[in-house]
């Protein structure tokens, strides 16, 4: 940090997380640049239409809209003073940590070929995180897309993938995205959910001290129902039919054990099937800077600090649990990171509300877990011609006998054996189904890169242990 | 029917065309390739290098590669991330996308 300049932080990612910390740093005299690859600020929650679409009411497919339009002007009001650089269209594919602070490397615009590099004192990581889907026969045709996939593409590009929609999974997110595509026109044939959410009732405890979310739950319950969607719990998606795109899909009831139920199939026509099975973190720029995990997400201190001196993390990135929670724990980590870069120990009263949201809300999301989860025996609808990695089109066949005939007991072997998991994304679509059907463990992969990077920009990246040798770049920002 | 642009009260400006495999398409400003492409009726523009099944958009946000499409000749790029301009040449991408790329120039 050069003398008298004030210390500056970069913010990986613009959602709810990373705009409450901006905020709260930036307020508390932080030079802040807010790193996001998205367009809009938002993240995925308050995800907004392109300017040039004119949206006049984009509240309607949102909630909690005063809370973004808190967040939409402050971070205005920041970015007008110069206390806030608001850097959109950066993919940000690696944080080196060097002695004296970090460089953030990122590809610029959607072809993502520039490469930036933004030097600061502190990262906080607030990239959220990826819908999961498990394979069943069928998942590949087109017209079968992510429940959160459909969502962000309704509310960022106002469209709708096909006219009639299943949706389908588990987890708190189907509700508000059969009732968003319901509003938006679409006819929602069916909303099959896996778990029960009756049985929420038997967790009382946890519930009561949230009762704005289980408000929000019974909202969306009503406006399916005023909608005529037909709502099938405890049921689930055995396949997708058709050749060229999803014409059908069949679905099944669940017994007691997460069994399909036989004899209980029945086929519900419809032109897409938007389906999700939870979230999971992305921590791959935490994992490349050595920052330990829990679980599936970043391990975070009470001050929302990883184990790596200078790195915050905040959000989903540290665990799911919503939009509200990603507000909180972004506004610990903005308090935390404006105190101990002027080498102070934040006040904990300060963020008191805060951190009482935060323990409440995680309590909230850990029912949730035990509540919504995949059926316990998807692996049984797997069909052994069911393409299981995407990207390197590795059938179900293949991870089982790697599994069973050849011995592979992780993932990383499977991996090795199949090419499971070695395409473009890198494992993320397919993690899960790997290690549930070779019947191991899932942990998250390390991958090196967050994005996939041109040669020539990795060579040059080489060459860079010096700021001044960075000057070729575009955006250089080193102080 | 009730459609998202109502729904928001969009209020676009002025629609521009590219092409998808030589057919003309309408876009509205703002929205991605893929977007434009669903607008149309579209959901698959690439085929996969093993077995040519269709492919088009699956997660929406970039993580999953699976909506890869060829746009003036350069191939790989992810529909729902790339925002369409006026006079793009959308091409479904085969494969690597790599076979007789050249000839897709323009
Ligand atoms: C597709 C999708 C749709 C969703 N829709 C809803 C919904 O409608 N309702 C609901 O309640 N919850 C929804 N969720 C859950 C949602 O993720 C959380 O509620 C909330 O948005 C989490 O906030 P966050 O700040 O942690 O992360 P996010 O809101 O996910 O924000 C993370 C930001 O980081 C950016 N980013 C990530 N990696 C990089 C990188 N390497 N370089 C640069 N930028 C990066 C992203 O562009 C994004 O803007 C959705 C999730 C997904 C994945
Ligand atoms: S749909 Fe997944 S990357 Fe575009």
């Amino acid at each position: 940090m050069a003398e008298g300049s004030p210390p500056h932080v970069a913010v990986v990612g613009a959602g709810p997380a990373g705009l409450a910390a901006a905020l709260a740093a930036a307020a508390r005299g932080v030079r802040v640049s807010l790193i996001d690859s998205a367009g809009e600020a938002g993240g995925q929650f308050y995800r907004q239409p392109a300017a040039a679409l004119g949206a006049r009411r984009p509240q309607v497919l949102h909630h909690q809209w005063r809370t973004w339009e808190r967040l939409r002007v402050g971070l205005a009001a920041h970015v007008a003073e110069g206390r806030v650089t608001h850097l959109t269209d950066h993919h940000v594919w690696f944080v080196e940590g060097q002695s004296d602070g970090f460089t953030v490397h990122a590809l610029l615009g959607p072809e993502q070929e520039r490469p930036v590099a933004v030097g600061a004192d502190a990262v906080l990581l607030a990239t959220g995180g990826y819908e999961k889907v498990l394979p069943f026969p069928g998942w590949t045709l087109p017209g079968v897309v992510t429940a959160g996939g459909a969502q962000a593409m309704l509310k960022g590009g106002l469209v709708l993938p096909g006219r009639t929609v299943v949706v389908a999974g588990t987890g708190p997110l189907l509700m508000p995205v059969a009732a968003g595509l319901a509003a938006a026109g679409a006819e929602v044939a069916a909303l099959v959910e896996a778990a029960d959410p009756r049985t929420l009732a038997r967790h009382a405890r946890a519930l009561a001290v949230h009762p704005a979310k289980l408000a929000e739950g019974a909202r969306y319950a009503a406006e399916l129902a005023r909608r005529r969607v037909r709502v099938h719990v405890r049921h689930t998606v055995v396949a997708a039919h058709g050749s060229e795109r999803v014409e059908a899909v069949t679905v099944a009831a669940l017994d007691g054990n997460g069994r399909v139920r036989p004899g209980s199939e029945r086929r519900i026509a419809c032109d897409t099937l938007a389906v999700g099975h939870g979230m999971l973190p992305h921590t791959d720029l935490a994992e490349a800077l050595g920052c330990r995990l829990d679980g599936t997400g970043v391990a975070v201190d009470e001050e929302q600090r990883t184990d790596v001196p200078g790195v915050w993390a905040a959000g989903e990135t540290t665990g799911i649990g919503g939009a509200v929670l990603s507000l909180a724990e972004g506004r610990i980590a903005g308090l935390s990171i404006a105190a101990r870069l002027n080498s102070r120990t934040p006040d904990a009263r300060s963020y008191e509300a805060a951190a009482k949201a935060r323990r409440a809300l995680r309590e909230f999301f850990a029912v949730l877990d035990t509540v919504y989860a995949p059926p316990a025996h998807w692996t049984e609808q797997v069909a052994d011609d069911t393409v299981v990695c995407r990207c390197e089109e590795v059938p179900a066949s293949a991870i089982r006998q790697a599994a069973g005939e050849l011995g592979a007991g992780d993932v990383r072997t499977v991996k090795l054996l199949t090419r499971a998991g070695m395409g473009w994304c890198q494992g993320r679509m397919c993690g899960p189904a790997v290690a549930g059907l070779a019947g191991c463990e899932f942990q998250p992969s390390r991958r090196p890169f967050a994005r996939p990077v041109p040669l020539g920009v990795l060579a040059r990246a080489g060459d860079t242990d010096s700021a001044d040798e960075t000057n070729d770049m575009d955006d250089t920002d080193h102080q | 029917m009730r459609s998202p642009l109502e729904l928001v009260v969009a209020r676009p400006g002025p629609a521009f065309t590219v092409t998808f495999d030589d057919r003309e398409i309408t876009v509205l400003p703002g929205q991605t390739i893929a977007a434009a492409l669903w607008a149309a009726g579209i959901t698959s523009w690439r085929t996969t290098r093993g077995s040519g099944e269709p492919r088009g958009v699956f997660c929406g946000i970039g993580v999953c590669f699976d909506c890869l499409v060829t746009v003036n000749g350069r191939a790989n790029q992810r529909a729902c991330l790339v925002r369409a301009e006026a006079g793009d040449v959308i091409r479904t991408q085969e494969g690597t996308g790599h076979r007789g790329q050249r000839q897709q120039h323009g």
